[in-house]
């Protein structure tokens, strides 16, 4: 009956386009998200461009000095090593989820006893609280009662303990570990639902062909989870990229900056020394990265 | 025979051991949680004795831990904001989710897109200027504060999830529906929504687990010590300068994490297929 009326309506056929019934009802629909996302993401990101532009400090407003605060961050040494760093843990602990949650997925895609309370149990830690679970982690590297070198020393491992968040090397090491403990299941969880579409027929047919295990991965099982794994691999590399909770309770971005990374720098920056301007720089820093994780995959999922 | 024998060994190296790595992995950190936070704190830190295991188990640190800080108020404060905000997000994503996945309206596509990449804009980019936007709503240092900025990335996070669900779902119910009288909204009330439950439920949990694990926002916004949220509380509030009261600091992890494991126990299905399924769609 609504269709019918508007039909009558007189209206320019454009204007129509927007009046009509479904129409309406969609905009109705959408109003509070779309409200939601002007007012606390869209306008939060140019007054990030805007503060950036200026040398505001805590309490002031501080003035108009065009690109100064990157230029000089460029030039900064502690900010080109938090560049390094970044790409550091992020190409690292991505490598490390993408090998191991292939690996994962695999062995759980397999017929055993009890299977859905193992991957339930192998979830746990991508659930609970990663500020609390990390402060686990951070215990379990304590220089003195360390139990990750208590259980090394143990086993016979290693034969002095590892000063694993004293060392600017061992710092990254733990960082990244702990990372990719966090992570690992929903690498491992997403993997496993896209081998969970591979036709069995496939590799039955392969067996019949006479292909191996090895090949069977390298030619069907490697090939038809590509595209899960560019997705995931994507989503993860502009979030580990941003991350900062566990680099802030684990290392703080010590021991002498080695672990300090874009979002541990920009707080300390912007809310620990007050210097917002330049805080809004650092942060702004990740956005070429997210631009650039947002054209590959509208590009791959538009390909699909 | 030993084709038998091959088969088991096959099984053990190719399976059980590594799976046993996997999960030795992911689960000690937890153990060590466990176990820290039942341990008095001499055991706690005796180098002689075996660490992996209790001798004297006792509840000293939960005592401790319930008589000396705010750990019920801030339980609470998670609780209030977890729940308010994967609610509005439910809400707010069930109406985009069902306009984008079934009415057609100009810029409908663009406003899908929008969705995506809000989805995947780190908090970390926009947490400094959302810091003033907060205090200029005068909501700084208070629990609101995080009411209304985590429908942030949940909304897009709903919204998403859920179109996948209403696409699955036949058109044919619900323009039955609407032939015999029902509107547009009524249909989608009372007939696309209940066959969507698992969907709903699974993003209002997942949005939970969000806001109970936030942590850049609420370490921002809110430095009184009673509005805090666990996940902030627990490391700023009980690590005093370089003083590290570990069997407390254990215990407090527990309680905070207990809760969303609990959540997850009980609806593990959904969480695994939810999971998955938009693992597929994503």
């Amino acid at each position: 009956m609504s269709i019918a009326r508007a039909e009558r309506l007189p209206a320019r056929p454009w204007a129509a386009r927007f009046v009509k019934p479904e129409a309406l009802t969609g905009y109705g629909l959408i109003s509070p998200a779309v409200f939601l996302m002007l007012v606390l993401l869209a306008y939060p990101f140019v007054l990030a461009v805007s503060i950036s532009l200026t040398d505001r400090v805590l309490g002031e407003p501080g003035k108009f000095v065009w690109l100064e605060n990157f230029l000089k961050l460029l030039q900064d040494s502690l900010f080109r090593q938090t560049v390094w760093n970044s790409f550091v843990y992020t190409l690292s602990t991505v490598f490390l989820k993408m090998v191991l949650g292939i690996v994962l997925a695999l062995l759980l895609n397999q017929e055993m006893p009890y299977r859905n309370l193992v991957r339930g149990a192998l979830l746990l830690p991508w659930i609970v609280p990663t500020s609390l679970s990390v402060l686990t982690w951070l215990w379990m590297f304590d220089s003195l009662f360390s139990v990750v070198n208590y259980i090394l020393l143990g086993l016979g491992l290693i034969s002095k303990k590892i000063p694993w968040l004293g060392d600017p090397f061992w710092a990254m090491v733990s960082v990244v570990i702990v990372n990719t403990w966090r992570g690992l299941p929903f690498f491992a969880v997403s993997f496993l639902a896209g081998l969970m579409t591979i036709p069995r027929e496939l590799y039955e047919a392969a067996e019949t062909d006479g292909a191996r295990a090895p090949r069977q991965f390298w030619h069907i099982t490697l090939p038809l989870l590509q595209p899960v794994i560019a997705v995931v691999v994507l989503f993860s590399t502009i979030w580990t990229f941003a991350d900062f909770q566990i680099v802030y309770i684990l290392t703080h971005g010590g021991p002498i900056n080695a672990t300090q990374i874009f979002a541990t720098m920009a707080y300390d920056v912007a809310l620990v020394a007050g210097r917002i301007g330049e805080g809004s720089a650092i942060s702004l820093f990740l956005f070429p990265a997210l631009l650039v994780v947002i054209i590959l995959l509208l590009r791959y999922l538009r390909r699909e | 025979m030993s084709r038998k024998r091959f088969r088991i060994v096959r099984r053990i190296f190719g399976l059980y051991l590594p799976l046993a790595a996997f999960l030795f992995f992911a689960l000690f950190p937890f153990y060590w949680m466990l176990i820290s936070s039942f341990k008095g704190n001499p055991e706690l830190y005796n180098l002689q004795a075996n660490r992996l295991w209790i001798t004297h188990p006792t509840l000293e640190q939960f005592q401790e831990l319930f008589a000396r800080t705010a750990v019920l108020q801030w339980l609470w404060n998670s609780f209030f904001v977890s729940f308010l905000t994967s609610m509005i997000s439910m809400t707010f994503g069930i109406m985009a989710g069902y306009a984008l996945a079934r009415l057609r309206f100009p810029g409908a596509q663009a406003f899908g897109l929008a969705t995506f990449v809000t989805y995947l804009v780190p908090t970390t980019l926009i947490f400094i200027p959302l810091a003033s936007v907060v205090q200029a709503l005068g909501l700084s240092n208070s629990i609101w504060s995080l009411v209304v900025t985590y429908p942030t990335f949940l909304v897009p996070f709903c919204t998403w999830m859920l179109i996948a669900y209403f696409k699955s779902i036949p058109r044919d119910m619900e323009e039955c529906a609407m032939i015999d009288g029902c509107g547009r909204i009524g249909a989608m009330v009372r007939i696309v929504l209940p066959m969507a439950i698992p969907g709903v439920v699974f993003s209002g949990m997942f949005s939970f687990t969000l806001s109970w694990n936030e942590f850049v926002y609420a370490l921002t916004f809110i430095s009184t010590t009673t509005h805090k949220t666990m996940s902030v509380a627990v490391p700023t509030e009980l690590i005093r300068g370089d003083a590290y009261f570990w069997g407390e600091l254990m215990a407090a992890s527990l309680v905070g994490s207990v809760p969303v494991a609990l959540l997850y126990s009980f609806f593990m299905d959904y969480f695994v297929s939810g999971l998955t399924a938009g693992a597929l769609k994503g």
